[in-house]
């Protein structure tokens, strides 16, 4: 009976080294860097963390096949370094000594990718499944671009300091305009007074003329 | 009514509202995109502190004499730079006119370059800032190809900000974005010069004033900066080999000429406001050192901010190779440390040669990285947005450095634009009852439509077109003219009595000295330099081409022979005017000197009434 249970459990030993290995058929290598990502708050990588992550792989295909066959014992974790790197590998308990076809596990990982990187508190970029590319996230887009509300605001202040400064011109021009006109009026009554009031080509220079404003005040002068 | 000459004419021209507000416009023109983007630059390449030799030599003997001419003759005379060459004499009608060619060949590219700080300033208000990242290809499979091979700050410069055709030649089409942008920098032009000095006087406060406030905000942020001391070490680190090469002395005297923005007519037509009773020659020798302090103050920023951009692409490519290492050989994280990066490698290498091989590790300088020197737009729009990503908050740094930029810029077309309204308002092309305002709009409206060739996918060649022909060699031709004509026409014995009677003393040895030998003959000196050095060789530019096989380096490219002729065309121009107006006025003299009844006009003196 023990010499049994020994031979199966050698068999499946020996199986399982030749399933999982670097390369080999269906495998995915995985790097983690969890210093880089958490620094102060890194957890070690131990035997606890291997077990959560065959967890996940397991919960993967579960939930992407949705038949309920995928143990956790049916994923194989091999050749774990200190970087921390390792290859995994899905058995199919169905069919004996078989791995899953890597494109299932493939689109199984990637359909749970978020689940699989919270559950580490990891990223795509620090926890890396090295033959399965990540879909881009879309760069958030808002519904107006930003620069053009900016814009806007710019251009409204510019165009209502103009206007103003155009408006405020316009009314001391005005006022200007009026204030020379009654100015002009002054001055001509003030020249007219120096000139005389009369115009030099009307000046009969040989006969002279009656002046206007010094006649109003002959009363005024005492006769010799 | 007789006036003796001490009582200030009240002759209806604008004047400041303070002395401080003419010498904050002056430094205001002084202080532009050059002294932040170009002196760095400069002393980087010419030796560090070195550098600062000529360039001081080249301010005792040719800035700062030029620079009280300008101001003592606009001081004198009272009018905008037309007018006032007229005025000093009626063959020399050429210089005003060649300066006002200059101010709006100028006043036409540099709104552009405004125009660009004004989309990046908009664009600065996003998280993450769209300069950052690069965006995803059609199919959402990766980035996009041309932003993934250069950088996503190129990216952004080259294809989202000027959408740059691959050859001078293709003009692509009009940028909407940038035509919006212009329109708001001329608005904003319009805003503050609508009245003259009356409205610039007001916006030089701000915009004369908030550069300094940033610049120190970014000298505190800037030095503490890790890296920052590299940087700094590497720009102020004398070289004095480098004295020897006739170069650095060029490049000195050029700078000083083009940094005070002599020429332009603006500060004629700014002095020109003045009371005559004003001391030029303290202004003069304030402005010039204000605005040389001010080169140095910027370029300590500046460096801090390179050396840790320096600083930080040396890290990540070290970090790259470690993780390199780290994962070809399963080492644990942190095993190698940038310390013991060097350690490390040579034991690699020693052991696993082959293995070390097939990684293609990049060699890692920080003297390569320092060494990459930007001058211009690039260094504003390139390195120093690749900096600001870097540092934490960078929203705000990016916000705080476009201000700054589009500041520094406004203040000097403040100065263009009054070198080219001054003397068409003296010109009356406008009948006398219609507003100033009505003069500023058309200068700008038209200004704006003319520019409007500059948002095109070859926009920012031609701009560099303009920048290297219109704003160089017609500059020093025509300063060469100034100081001829006041010296040797207008004599400078006269020249001297007016001054003295401005500034309430003798003229000093120094500026007669200047004045009649040093300087026209180092301008002679440095014209002749500057021509021979251009035409060494033809010239070429270097293109944006994302076909080209060396991408993303710029590929190399001579200009076609229509592009030559016009590069020829914008240098000439200005320069040929002072001949032809010589030459115009001469026949015209040639026809009066037959009519008897021509009264010659009488003799001009700063001192008595104006004529």
């Amino acid at each position: 009976m023990l010499r049994a249970l020994l031979l199966t459990l050698s068999v499946t030993a020996i199986a399982h080294a030749e399933l999982c290995k670097p390369d080999a058929q269906n495998a995915f290598k995985v790097r983690i860097s969890i210093k880089t990502a958490l620094g102060d708050n890194a957890y070690a990588w131990d035997a606890n963390e291997e077990y959560l992550f065959k967890a996940m792989v397991a919960f993967a295909m579960r939930r992407y096949s949705s038949k309920s066959t995928t143990q956790i014992s049916n994923v194989l974790l091999c050749n774990v370094t200190d970087r921390v790197s390792f290859w995994f590998v899905v058995t199919d308990s169905s069919k004996n000594v078989t791995t899953v076809p890597g494109s299932e596990v493939e689109a199984a990982i990637r359909m749970n990718r978020n689940r699989i990187n919270s559950a580490f508190l990891l990223s795509d970029k620090t926890l890396q499944f090295l033959k399965i590319t990540s879909t881009l996230s879309p760069p958030v887009e808002p519904s107006t671009p930003v620069w053009l509300i900016v814009f806007g605001v710019v251009l409204c202040l510019i165009v209502a300091g103009i206007v103003f400064l155009i408006v405020s011109g316009i009314q001391k021009h005005k006022k200007k305009n009026e204030e020379s006109t009654e100015r002009e009026n002054l001055e001509e009554k003030v020249e007219v007074t120096l000139e005389n009031g009369i115009p030099c080509e009307a000046l009969d220079l040989k006969a002279g003329h009656v002046n206007g404003v010094f006649a109003a005040d002959d009363e005024r002068f005492t006769s010799l | 009514l007789s006036a003796t000459p001490e009582i200030p004419k009240e002759d209806g021209r604008p004047k400041w509202d303070n002395k401080f507000q003419y010498i904050l416009s002056c430094i205001g023109f002084a202080v532009g995109l050059g002294n932040v983007w170009r002196f760095p630059y400069l002393c980087q390449i010419h030796g560090g502190g070195a550098f600062l030799i000529p360039y001081f030599i080249a301010l005792l003997f040719e800035g700062i004499p030029l620079l009280h001419l300008e101001l003592a003759l606009g001081q004198c005379l009272r009018k905008g730079s037309i007018r006032a060459w007229n005025t000093i004499s009626p063959y020399l009608g050429g210089v005003g006119v060649g300066s006002w060619m200059v101010s709006v060949l100028v006043s036409l590219y540099y709104n552009t370059v405004l125009t660009w700080v004004m989309w990046y300033f908009i664009n600065s208000f996003q998280e993450p800032l769209p300069w950052s990242v690069c965006p995803l290809n059609e199919n959402r499979t990766g980035f996009n190809e041309e932003c993934y091979e250069s950088t996503a700050v190129n990216y952004f410069w080259y294809r989202k900000t000027l959408n740059i055709t691959p050859d001078i030649a293709e003009s692509g089409t009009l940028q909407w974005w940038l035509i919006l942008c212009l329109a708001t920098c001329w608005a904003i032009v319009y805003l503050c010069t609508i009245r003259g000095i009356e409205t610039t006087g007001k916006a030089i406060y701000v915009t004369a004033i908030f550069p300094y406030l940033v610049l120190t905000i970014f000298l505190i942020q800037g030095l503490t900066l890790p890296g920052a001391t590299d940087g700094l070490i590497y720009l102020f680190t004398p070289n004095l080999n480098t004295l020897k090469n006739p170069r650095v002395w060029l490049d000195a005297a050029t700078q000083i000429f083009f940094s005070l923005s002599l020429a332009y007519g603006g500060l004629i037509a700014f002095a020109s406001y003045n009371p005559t009773k004003n001391d030029c020659e303290k202004d003069a020798v304030t402005v010039a050192i204000v605005n040389s302090m001010t080169s140095l103050y910027a370029s300590i920023p500046v460096f801090s901010v390179l050396g840790f951009k320096a600083t930080t692409a040396y890290w990540d490519c070290l970090d790259r190779n470690i993780i390199s290492i780290i994962n070809e050989f399963d080492l644990p994280e942190e095993s190698i440390m940038r310390q013991n990066y060097t350690s490390w490698i040579s034991f690699l290498n020693s052991s696993y040669p082959e293995k070390i091989a097939g990684l293609k590790l990049k060699s890692c300088n920080l003297q390569e990285f320092l060494d990459q020197s930007v001058s211009g737009t690039g260094l504003a729009f390139i390195v120093f947005t690749q900096a600001i990503i870097l540092m934490p908050g960078s929203q705000a740094w990016a916000i705080l450095f476009f201000i700054m930029l589009f500041s520094l810029g406004l203040s000097s077309m403040f100065g263009n634009i009054e070198g080219v309204f001054t003397p068409l308002l003296e010109l009356q092309i406008i009948p006398k009852s219609a507003p100033k305002e009505l003069l500023s709009g058309i200068i700008c409206l038209i200004s704006f439509l003319i520019a409007l060739c500059f948002t095109l996918g070859s926009g920012s060649y031609w701009i560099d077109i303009f920048d290297r022909y219109a704003g160089s060699v017609p500059l020093l031709v025509i300063t060469f003219f100034e100081v001829i004509g006041v010296v040797y026409i207008y004599k400078i014995k006269r020249f001297s009595k007016d001054v003295e009677w401005m500034t309430g003393r003798k003229l000093n040895l120094y500026w007669h000295i200047t004045w009649r030998f040093i300087s026209p003959l180092l301008l002679l000196i440095v014209f002749t330099a500057f021509v021979t050095l251009q035409m060494q060789k033809p010239p070429s530019y270097t293109a944006w081409n994302p076909k080209y096989e060396g991408f993303p380096m710029k590929e190399e490219k001579v200009y076609p022979p229509w592009v030559q002729a016009i590069c020829v065309l914008l240098a000439a121009l200005p320069c040929v005017c002072v001949p032809l107006v010589a030459l115009f006025h001469l026949v015209k003299q040639k026809r009066r000197n037959k009519d008897p009844s021509f009264v010659p006009p009488e003799v001009f003196s700063c001192q008595g009434p104006n004529s």
